[in-house]
């Protein structure tokens, strides 16, 4: 038992290929928070809505993206849309399937956070002459935003964690990349533990800086 | 010369091997939300109540936060793989997922107990029940209320979760799912059925599970 010599020289030649692949893991769990932040806006507006078409597609959305497993999702996009003849490339797959993902869990953050601003504020700002476009951004999104700073930056933190999903599809984000880079030697654990340090180093750094913009935004 | 791939359609003769699959994914639910329940108690309590395990335990559950879930199946796979001995896929998964539920619920467990109105716990400790005693028929019971609806929360996201464990040749439903597709190429079809179970099991019960914050809000 425990006759294993580890050998770490090999994962420090390998090292720049595990940044390189922390890169895409940054770069695809960023870009879907965009995404998903600008999809889940109007889907948070349609699911107050009480009916219509709208609501009854947000809330399909909202559904199916929250009781559904995020590989499953990552499967859908990447072999499902397949055989319709759509074929995306492992990278737009994985940030397809996490803006569906992210969208879906982000509308249901938003919807809490508007529905913690008082109606009375959005009939006031009307009242006094603002379109409804300005009494959203002016009024109640800036209320908003304090509300739901923290899940945001919790689900942020969700989408890093989501994006190792990458690796199932081939994708070379910090996962793929380890994994790749393990199966010319077989030195998994060596591998595995250097990527799982580089994904609480990248956690840590989402939540202090979300911690100290906190302080700096709403002095908390 | 044109090839023609030899893919086979679905049969029903493939039906035992997708309820293998969804056997298998309710085994490791239920198993690891026991451990990971039974877990979560001790490390709630523990956290909430005993200094030193607050200070102790952080790193652990920090470090739980933090890692996705594919790297610690990986790691606890390969390094049991090194002191020698083989575990079945099935175990590494109880023994991961009820970890990483552990952890999360801890959270709720500890939320619970805190929620506890401190003059309560004197009350009945100045009416000469014991530590334990008061845990057992004043806190926990009061704590349960809080507790619960978060608690089937983290069931759903667990179940999830159980997809993942494929990586370690668990043959779970989507990675039954996924062999299906390889042999007969009907991606849509099958992944549709695959999510459609997922969605009827998770559904129901985080519509419930909405239902009883409402409840508890209203007392």
């Amino acid at each position: 038992m425990f006759n294993y010599t580890f050998y770490w020289s090999i994962v420090w030649e390998k090292f720049p290929e595990l940044l390189q692949g922390a890169r895409i893991t940054l770069e695809v769990t960023i870009l879907s928070m965009i995404f998903g932040t600008a999809l889940a806006l109007p889907l948070s507006l349609w699911r107050r809505a009480k009916e219509g078409v709208g609501h009854a597609f947000a809330t399909g959305w909202v559904e199916l993206a929250r009781n559904t497993p995020a590989l499953f999702q990552v499967y859908m996009v990447y072999f499902g849309l397949g055989s319709l003849h759509i074929h995306l490339p492992s990278y737009f797959a994985m940030v397809a399937a996490l803006t569906f993902n992210n969208a879906g869990y982000l509308a249901e953050t938003f919807r809490g956070g508007l529905n913690s601003v008082p109606p009375q504020q959005l009939s006031a700002a009307r009242s006094l002459g603002m379109s409804a476009f300005a009494a959203y951004a002016y009024v109640v999104f800036p209320q908003v935003f304090q509300v739901v700073f923290f899940p945001y930056v919790n689900q942020l933190n969700w989408a890093l964690l989501n994006s190792s999903l990458g690796m199932i599809i081939g994708l070379r984000e910090l996962t793929g990349a380890t994994q790749a880079a393990q199966s010319e030697s077989f030195r998994t654990f060596e591998f595995f533990i250097v990527a799982a340090c580089i994904y609480y180093v990248m956690a840590k750094a989402i939540e202090t800086l979300a911690q100290l913009a906190s302080w700096r935004l709403f002095g908390r | 010369m044109q090839f023609q791939l030899p893919y086979s359609g679905l049969q029903w003769s493939d039906l035992p091997y997708v309820l293998l699959g969804v056997w298998n994914t309710l085994i490791l639910t239920l198993a690891a939300a026991t451990f990971g329940t039974l877990i979560s108690i001790v490390i709630g309590w523990l956290r909430q109540d005993v200094p030193v395990a607050r200070v102790v335990l952080a790193p652990y559950v920090d470090v739980t936060r933090s890692v996705p879930l594919i790297i610690q199946f990986i790691l606890v796979n390969s390094s049991f793989a090194l002191a020698g001995i083989p575990l079945e896929p099935l175990w590494v998964g109880v023994i991961v997922l009820s970890l990483y539920m552990g952890v999360l619920t801890s959270e709720l467990v500890r939320a619970g107990l805190g929620a506890v109105r401190f003059q309560l716990k004197w009350a009945s400790r100045s009416l000469g029940m014991s530590y334990w005693q008061e845990l057992r028929y004043v806190s926990a019971p009061l704590a349960l209320r809080t507790f619960f609806p978060g608690w089937i929360g983290t069931v759903i996201a667990l179940t999830k979760d159980t997809a993942l464990v494929s990586v370690v040749g668990y043959v779970e439903l989507l990675r039954a799912s996924q062999v299906l597709i390889n042999r007969t190429n009907e991606a849509l079809l099958v992944l549709a059925g695959t999510g459609l179970f997922y969605f009827a099991i998770c559904y129901p019960i985080s519509l419930y599970s909405r239902r009883l914050e409402r409840t508890f809000q209203h007392d």
